[in-house]
């Protein structure tokens, strides 16, 4: 037997071989924890307003998200959004809230490495693809409609 | 009685992130990319609107929402500058939400430091 | 002429002095009764957890030197490596010592990687003290290897909780104390692993490899030893090295056993188990020392393995080579 049959035969026997974790409760985490935080957001936007019934739907919307980017931003300052994330994986990674940990934890970690080159630089390590995609992806689609 | 659809829909949607995590083990960058790009599709197809008529915050607090103002942004902004509008539409439609998280993160990663996992 | 990959020490370098440190999840292990000093809090007192790490290192070399009744000034050779890259804990710990100083990397090997170096050259009669030390830092490797500490994800059940950890021991020509009697180094063993996050199947394979040859090399079996235990393969890790071994037509019994899987209760949510360099050397240091003083055993094999990996080559696709190097340790004379 050559290294390389070996080696296939070893990869499909330690997949195998890997325990299976019950996936119910990790799901249910995360559908109970990602709609908390849609209501929350949801009310957050309702309050506004109903604080401010002048408001444009949308700016009211520009202000919940920036509210709960806010609060995510604060509870991985202050060591509890990883902690929620244990506990609901999907559930939180998801909403933006989601979004804002993936900025707010490596500017936290890096900082030691200085203002400039650690906590600045690092700060989109994990978050910086999620807007390189998302902005190429709706320039595509802008240039799209320009012809349709 | 709309929270419910919010929170069914909202929970949906994140439920399907775990999905994700368990089948690939993918990390959650790619998480988050494969969900804005959802979003962003979602919109070009002028589904967007309709989905978020009735899931109000359970789509639009998902990162889902975040790919969907971005290729709103582009469209509306082609219609009315041209192309131009392409390359600015979608950043200045969610410039808010990327200020806000550098700012916040900025800020609390100046003041706060990591704390080990226990 | 065979290949050598196993060598004698005739002249049974003693170790006469170990020392532990561990952080506090650590210290509420299993091991919990057998450390010599629990930190309070895994800062140790210091800005960064790198700077940590190293006073760690540094703290587990004074203290093993110190419980060999020398003084630094005694120790002609430090043998140390840890996981950050270009084991800055260890060399930048080293600083401190006005001693000759070797760096190795063995990534979690290391402990025996420095004990089979140090005995090599204490038997051949070149040095007279030498200390073997190694240490690993939970939110260094964490940083270095995985995420930031405060991003709220899962991690995999395949995953290992790196242990924070330093260890140290004291070889000299003689004194009291267990003693070496002999080594197997390892090869580089590469079966096509590229999942980052199943360190225990990366390794298996290298263990296997190193036991074979340490037995066939030895004319031993597993029966001949009291214990035989291999550093961080985690559960997942040691039951594929049990199954590797028994389709090489070994089979490993109850004296088998591997740190990372026994480091942790079941409360502590560990997943696979510990690891890291400091995984094995705390366990080692503390309370194998300890059983091998008492006669509670009499040889040990103690063969930990390392993933040789870095996250640039991880992220380019490779696969990730193992190693594993073993060396004996008995108890001495009285």
């Amino acid at each position: 037997m050559d290294a390389k049959q070996r080696n296939e035969a070893y990869n499909q026997y330690v997949k195998a071989k890997i325990p299976k974790t019950r996936p119910w409760p990790t799901l249910f985490n995360s559908f109970l924890v990602g709609g908390i935080i849609c209501c929350l957001g949801q009310g957050i936007n309702d309050l506004i307003l109903l604080w401010f019934p002048n408001m444009a739907q949308q700016t009211a919307w520009g202000y919940t998200l920036i509210i709960l980017i806010f609060l995510a931003s604060f509870l991985t300052g202050i060591g509890v959004y990883d902690k929620i994330g244990k506990f609901a994986g999907g559930g939180s990674i998801v909403p933006i809230t989601g979004f804002s940990n993936s900025i707010t934890s490596p500017a936290l970690e890096f900082k030691h490495e200085g203002i400039i080159y650690g906590l600045c630089v690092k700060m989109f390590t994990i978050a910086g693809p999620v807007i390189v995609s998302g902005v190429v992806a709706s320039v595509l689609v802008g240039i799209i409609y320009l012809f349709i | 009685m709309y929270y419910l659809w919010v929170f069914l829909i909202g929970g949906f949607v994140c439920m399907l992130g775990q999905v994700l995590i368990i089948k690939t083990n993918i990390t959650s960058a790619r998480i988050l990319v494969t969900f804005v790009l959802v979003g962003v599709a979602l919109e070009a197809f002028g589904l967007f609107d309709y989905i978020s008529e009735f899931a109000r915050a359970g789509i639009n607090v998902p990162i889902v929402g975040f790919g969907a103002s971005l290729a709103k942004g582009a469209i509306g902004a082609v219609k009315a500058k041209g192309l131009i509008g392409a390359f600015t539409g979608g950043l200045e439609a969610t410039a808010g939400g990327i200020a806000a998280a550098v700012v916040f993160a900025f800020i609390f990663g100046l003041i706060f430091k990591s704390k080990t996992k226990k | 002429m065979a290949k050598i990959q196993t060598v004698k020490f005739k002249n049974r370098p003693v170790i006469i002095g170990s020392y532990s440190i561990v952080g506090p999840k650590e210290g509420q292990g299993n091991f919990k009764n057998y450390f010599d000093y629990i930190m309070q809090d895994d800062r140790f007192g210091e800005k960064t957890y790198e700077q940590a790490e190293k006073k760690m290192i540094q703290h587990a070399i004074i203290g093993a030197i110190e419980k060999a009744h020398l003084k630094t000034s005694d120790v002609d050779l430090l043998l140390a490596g840890d996981l950050l890259n270009q084991i800055i804990s260890s060399s930048y710990a080293a600083r401190d010592f006005s001693c000759a100083y070797l760096g190795l990397f063995g990534a979690c090997s290391t402990m025996a990687e420095s004990i089979a170096v140090g005995a090599s050259l204490v038997n051949g009669g070149l040095f007279n003290n030498v200390v073997c030390s190694t240490a690993s830092h939970f939110s260094t490797a964490e940083r270095q290897f995985r995420f930031p500490l405060e991003l709220g994800n899962q991690r995999p059940p395949t995953s290992q909780w790196t242990v924070t950890g330093a260890g140290s021991c004291v070889l000299a020509q003689s004194g009291k104390g267990p003693v070496v009697t002999s080594a197997t180094f390892g090869k580089v063993i590469d079966w096509g692993i590229n999942d980052v996050n199943d360190m225990g199947a990366v390794m298996a394979p290298a263990a296997m490899d190193t036991m074979l040859t340490h037995f066939r090399d030895t004319k031993t079996t597993p029966d001949d030893y009291d214990l035989i235990v291999t550093g961080d393969l985690g559960k997942l890790g040691s039951e594929i090295l049990i199954d590797l071994m028994e389709d090489q037509g070994i089979k490993l019994g109850l004296n088998y056993n591997d740190c990372g899987q026994m480091y942790f209760t079941r409360e502590q949510s560990a997943l696979s188990g510990g690891s890291g360099c400091g995984c094995c050397a705390t366990v080692l240091n503390s309370f194998i020392m300890k059983k091998l003083q008492d006669g509670k055993y009499k040889k040990v094999l103690f063969m930990p393995t390392g993933a040789l990996m870095s996250t640039t080559a991880a992220q380019q696709g490779e696969t990730i080579p193992g190693i594993c190097h073993a060396v004996v340790i008995e108890r001495g004379e009285d």
